[in-house]
């Protein structure tokens, strides 16, 4: 199962701050595609619409549309719940529930939505989504352990495949490889390219080379200064903007004359 | 630069000095110079005549002295001056141990006593005049006061703690911290936080009052009293073991379709659960030693009564207090067990606390090295 993600002249506001003013985009099912741009341009906030995560920062509001299959995940009567069942989040920070295992870890997305889950069941999930996630063999002996006692690289992988056992529809990455190190980055970028096969997955990286070899599409987001908001500026195939961008911003960016 | 390190090299015969180790004090000086200073403070008392009191404070200022005289001429400033706080520090930790440790070697010495009774925590105590022989006779025994502080302090805590806790939850995950609603709570329970117990012991003994009639003397209204003192106390630190739980944390899991309840219920308590623990640990030791309020809701009894809600009750402190202000005509046996009631009473926190610290750290996230 995949989604097309389409975004319709979007703003978001922190109180009365515009944060990201008139992004429109057009994702495609089983595709990856990457965000890049400088610090506090807008990348992560807008990621964080697309499955209404911005909304847990008080203050967070969005005018505009956002279309997951034709279906808007701002319009009337919209639970955000199930908004976020089907488009699942990887974050920055490596969090895995200190009170958990490493088992129930990556159970929880599961568990905690009350479904209901045989043993056996649950020990393939567990095995598939780790697995998935490369960190089967590391785990496998210790299942029952706490994950925060775990390596941060390997907590980052646990929260993916806590990510991914939920199977959403579209997964949302934001820079999930900064605190990685380069095996566990590629090993991740690998796991990127199997999920596309499946998902439709979104990532903001801070890293050009990694956008290059993971991402079909590539956006750029830029900021004119401090207290504007972010815009998207080009948004095209990935071979595209890193050879031959229509935009001079975008050009100096990738070239690597600014940020 | 040269290289001087030449490897295989031949050991130097002679251990040459460091130079970085010069103008340094030998490594007990302070304590050479605590024994010194006892030494001169005791020596001058010898001549003035003995006092332990006055023989530590001089030997703790003649220590300060020595050892920010020596240090400053034989090290340098900042040395002296480290030491010299050090010193300072070290001797107000020790003043402030002072008082607490003389309490509680009082207690023991007086409660455990001459005349201690084994059974006595386990005795129902009072007169009881015999209408054939015309005489009365004290029991010495503290059951009465133990059940009965049991039953109002579980009671109050019964009470208090989900009052306390919803409120901190309301506080933290649901109100905006700058909301009014946000602001007015938080402003309401630092207020009730600064209420003088007596006056939570009048309004609750006053709205029984209004309620049952005169002489509304029970248990539960002693417990209501405890839970005006206890509930802005169970607030204030949950409020803050909440707000220690990672936001990252409540994304995680909103992040995977939870809601918010089984979020809160699931993440964010077994998350901050052992800090909650302690924090109702405090509230209960805070009440549990409460007099005026239990005095005035409860008033005092000799007579063991289990019911909270008819009659008067009688607990450890009140039992302290009104055995020694009190006295039956066994004046000594009174005052016996009025320590010995403080001795209990010190006994029961230390059980509760012990049990607290194991409860936390069973349910303590793990993994956490």
């Amino acid at each position: 199962m995949s989604k097309r993600i389409e975004v319709n002249n979007l703003n978001v506001y922190y109180d009365k701050f515009l944060a990201v003013e008139g992004v429109s985009i057009n994702i495609e099912p089983r595709t990856v595609t990457a965000f890049i741009g400088p610090s506090g341009c807008g990348k992560s906030t807008f990621l964080r619409t697309l499955n209404r995560m911005h909304e847990v920062i008080p203050g967070a509001s969005v005018k505009g549309e956002v279309l997951i299959d034709g279906n808007d995940l701002y319009g009337p009567g919209v639970d955000p719940v199930l908004v976020r069942r089907q488009v699942g989040m990887v974050f920055q920070r490596a969090n895995p529930f200190p009170t958990m295992s490493i088992r129930e870890n990556v159970l929880a997305g599961v568990r905690l939505n009350n479904a209901r889950i045989t043993k056996s069941d649950a020990d393939d999930l567990v095995e598939s989504s780790l697995r998935g996630a490369n960190l089967w063999e590391e785990v496998k002996d210790r299942l029952n352990l706490p994950g925060s006692g775990l390596s941060g690289g390997q907590q980052q992988r646990l929260c993916i495949a806590r990510a991914i056992a939920v199977k959403p529809d579209v997964l949302l990455m934001d820079e999930p490889c900064s605190a990685l190190d380069p095996i566990s980055t590629l090993a991740i970028e690998d796991l990127i390219e199997d999920l596309k096969k499946e998902y439709t997955i979104v990532i903001v990286t801070h890293n050009m080379q990694q956008a290059t070899r993971v991402s079909d599409k590539t956006a750029f987001f830029n900021i004119a200064g401090t207290g504007k908001p972010g815009h998207l500026i080009e948004y095209d195939d990935t071979q595209t903007i890193f050879s031959t961008p229509k935009v001079k911003a975008t050009e100096d960016y990738v070239s690597g004359r600014f940020g | 630069m040269s290289a001087t390190a030449i490897p295989n090299a031949p050991a130097p015969q002679r251990q040459i000095d460091n130079a970085l180790t010069s103008g340094q004090l030998p490594r007990f000086f302070e304590v050479w110079a605590l024994i010194g200073s006892l030494v001169v403070s005791g020596v001058l008392f010898a001549v003035v005549g003995f006092s332990v009191v006055g023989w530590i404070v001089v030997a703790a200022i003649v220590y300060l002295l020595i050892v920010g005289v020596i240090s400053s001429i034989v090290e340098n400033r900042r040395k002296a001056v480290d030491r010299l706080v050090r010193g300072v520090v070290v001797i107000m930790f020790l003043l402030a141990l002072a008082p607490l440790l003389s309490t509680l070697i009082d207690v023991i010495a007086r409660g455990a006593g001459d005349a201690f009774d084994p059974n006595f925590a386990f005795k129902v105590g009072g007169s009881h005049f015999d209408p054939v022989s015309l005489k009365v006779t004290t029991t010495i025994g503290a059951w009465q006061s133990v059940v009965g502080t049991l039953i109002i302090t579980g009671i109050a805590t019964v009470i208090s703690v989900p009052i306390g806790i919803l409120t901190a939850i309301y506080l933290v995950e649901y109100g905006r911290p700058n909301s009014t609603m946000n602001r007015a709570v938080t402003f309401l329970v630092d207020v009730m936080t600064g209420i003088p117990s007596i006056v939570a012991g009048l309004f609750a003994f006053s709205l029984f009052t209004l309620i049952i009639g005169p002489k509304a003397f029970s248990g539960f209204s002693a417990a209501i009293a405890l839970c005006v003192l206890m509930i802005p106390i169970v607030v204030r630190s949950s409020e803050e073991m909440l707000k220690l739980v990672p936001l990252d944390l409540r994304e995680a899991s909103y992040a995977l379709g939870v809601t918010k309840f089984v979020t809160i219920t699931r993440i964010v308590l077994p998350t901050a659960i052992s800090g909650l623990i302690t924090g109702v640990m405090i509230a209960i030791a805070r009440v549990i030693g409460e007099t005026a309020p239990i005095f005035i809701a409860a008033s005092f009894t000799n007579n063991f009564n289990a019911d909270p809600f008819r009659n008067a009750m009688s607990t450890l402190p009140v039992m302290a207090y009104t055995g020694y202000k009190f006295p039956s005509t066994d004046v000594a046996g009174s005052v016996a067990s009025a320590w010995g009631a403080a001795l209990l009473l010190v006994i029961l926190v230390v059980i509760l606390n012990l049990i607290a610290r194991i409860v936390a750290r069973v349910f303590a996230p793990k993994g956490l090295r």
